[in-house]
């Protein structure tokens, strides 16, 4: 299986631990991540006023290389995921957008939405199975009570992203039992975390979290896992109850049994 | 034509959201996680559209509040999108000259060590052209 990358800014700097265990593990499964060239910042949140089309060229230009290489591409930020996923909806059905952008753009052939966007949490559903994902678990995390931490980027708006049920979704549960530990429902599993208002406006997020982890640890939560580079450290500066946060794709690393042998480089990061 | 008439008009556009359709069940509001913080609540927004009073609406804290989280978007039972609605009044300010709520003097004392550079970019995305 072989796939078009974008790692996106955050995993090139604070969120290093999120991709290199990210590619660890795909090299364990047979997952072959093509990093694809010159990539640009997809801005983080997706522009949405209906006029705006420079701002969605950074991810169009990445759509479009996978396209030319034939490749579905992979994210591992949700907010990545979130941007990449809605501009190519606007390139595949919104005219006026995907006009004005391939006006900008020159390309050969125009781009009109081709590229199929994948998260990486869709690649173990869709294409390796979580099933199959479990056979090759040779360090299951038992006894772990892990709480999924959805936040909004990765679910809504559910008919766009079209990634799990937005309510009441189940994908990050059912990747949790099988890597072997013991998925914890909670009621504020995919409430928000602030967002982008936590750099000017701390407390306000601060509260949003303090909520999130009360009613994770209320429900017995004992690690919570995201795979949101701003809702990690959202959930981190949260003051009053403390559970660990990790990435989604350590808690991979460390059940398929790569964890240890890059730790020390992802330490080093 | 009077000026909030054609302000209207440009959220009508940037938005491409048609407020007429909203039927005032309040749900965005009950989902909203900024809605203690808001002066005027989403299930309002569309009314002062409706009402071409968009100059209290550009006036609001609540264009600083919304966290582009879609719970009001996911949940609207009529497709409205009081989320766009809010973001379109939201350019018009910071489309203008001098109008950024995020000067970049500010940055250097609103960092910290595990600040990721998506926080950054998200903010700059929001809150100035």
């Amino acid at each position: 299986m072989k796939y078009s990358y974008y790692p996106g800014c955050t995993l090139r700097t604070k969120a290093k631990a999120l991709d290199a265990y990210a590619r660890a593990s795909a090299a364990a499964l047979g997952i072959e991540l093509v990093e694809i060239e010159d990539w640009q910042c997809c801005g983080g949140v997706y522009p949405l006023g209906s006029d705006e089309i420079a701002t969605k060229l950074s991810s169009v230009r990445a759509l479009n290389e996978a396209k030319v290489k034939g490749q579905s591409l992979v994210t591992m930020c949700s907010a990545c995921h979130h941007v990449i996923k809605r501009v190519n909806d606007d390139m595949k059905n919104v005219e006026d957008i995907r006009v004005r952008a391939n006006n900008y753009m020159e390309l050969d052939e125009p781009y009109a939405g081709e590229t199929e966007v994948l998260h990486f949490l869709e690649i173990l559903r869709d294409r390796v199975g979580f099933d199959e994902l479990k056979k090759k678990v040779t360090n299951p995390l038992t006894g772990k009570k892990i709480g999924a931490y959805y936040g909004c980027l990765l679910l809504r708006p559910g008919r766009l992203l079209n990634f799990d049920d937005p309510e009441n979704p189940k994908i990050m549960e059912d990747f949790i039992r099988a890597i072997g530990a013991e998925p914890v429902i909670y009621p504020y599993r995919n409430e928000c975390c602030g967002g982008y208002i936590s750099l000017k406006e701390k407390e306000m997020s601060k509260n949003m979290c303090e909520k999130i982890m009360e009613s994770a640890e209320g429900f017995g939560v004992e690690m919570l896992t995201t795979a949101c580079p701003l809702c990690l450290y959202n959930l981190n500066k949260s003051t009053g109850v403390k559970l660990p946060v990790v990435y989604f794709t350590e808690l991979l690393a460390e059940a398929l049994g790569v964890k240890e042998e890059i730790k020390e480089e992802v330490q080093a990061l | 034509m009077n000026p909030g008439k054609k302000q209207a008009e440009m959220i009508r556009e940037i938005s491409g959201v048609n407020p007429l359709k909203c039927m005032k069940c309040g749900k965005c509001s009950a989902t909203c996680p900024s809605y203690n913080e808001m002066d005027i609540k989403p299930h309002q927004f569309v009314s002062y559209v409706v009402n071409e009073d968009i100059e209290s609406l550009i006036n609001s804290k609540s264009l600083w509040k919304c966290l582009s989280c879609f719970a009001c978007v996911e949940r609207c039972p009529r497709d409205v999108k009081p989320g766009k609605l809010i973001d379109a009044a939201r350019q018009m300010v910071v489309r203008k000259k001098g109008q950024d709520y995020l000067k970049a003097d500010e940055i250097p004392e609103l960092l910290d060590p595990e600040l990721p550079q998506q926080l950054l970019v998200s903010a700059f995305r929001r809150y100035r052209r």
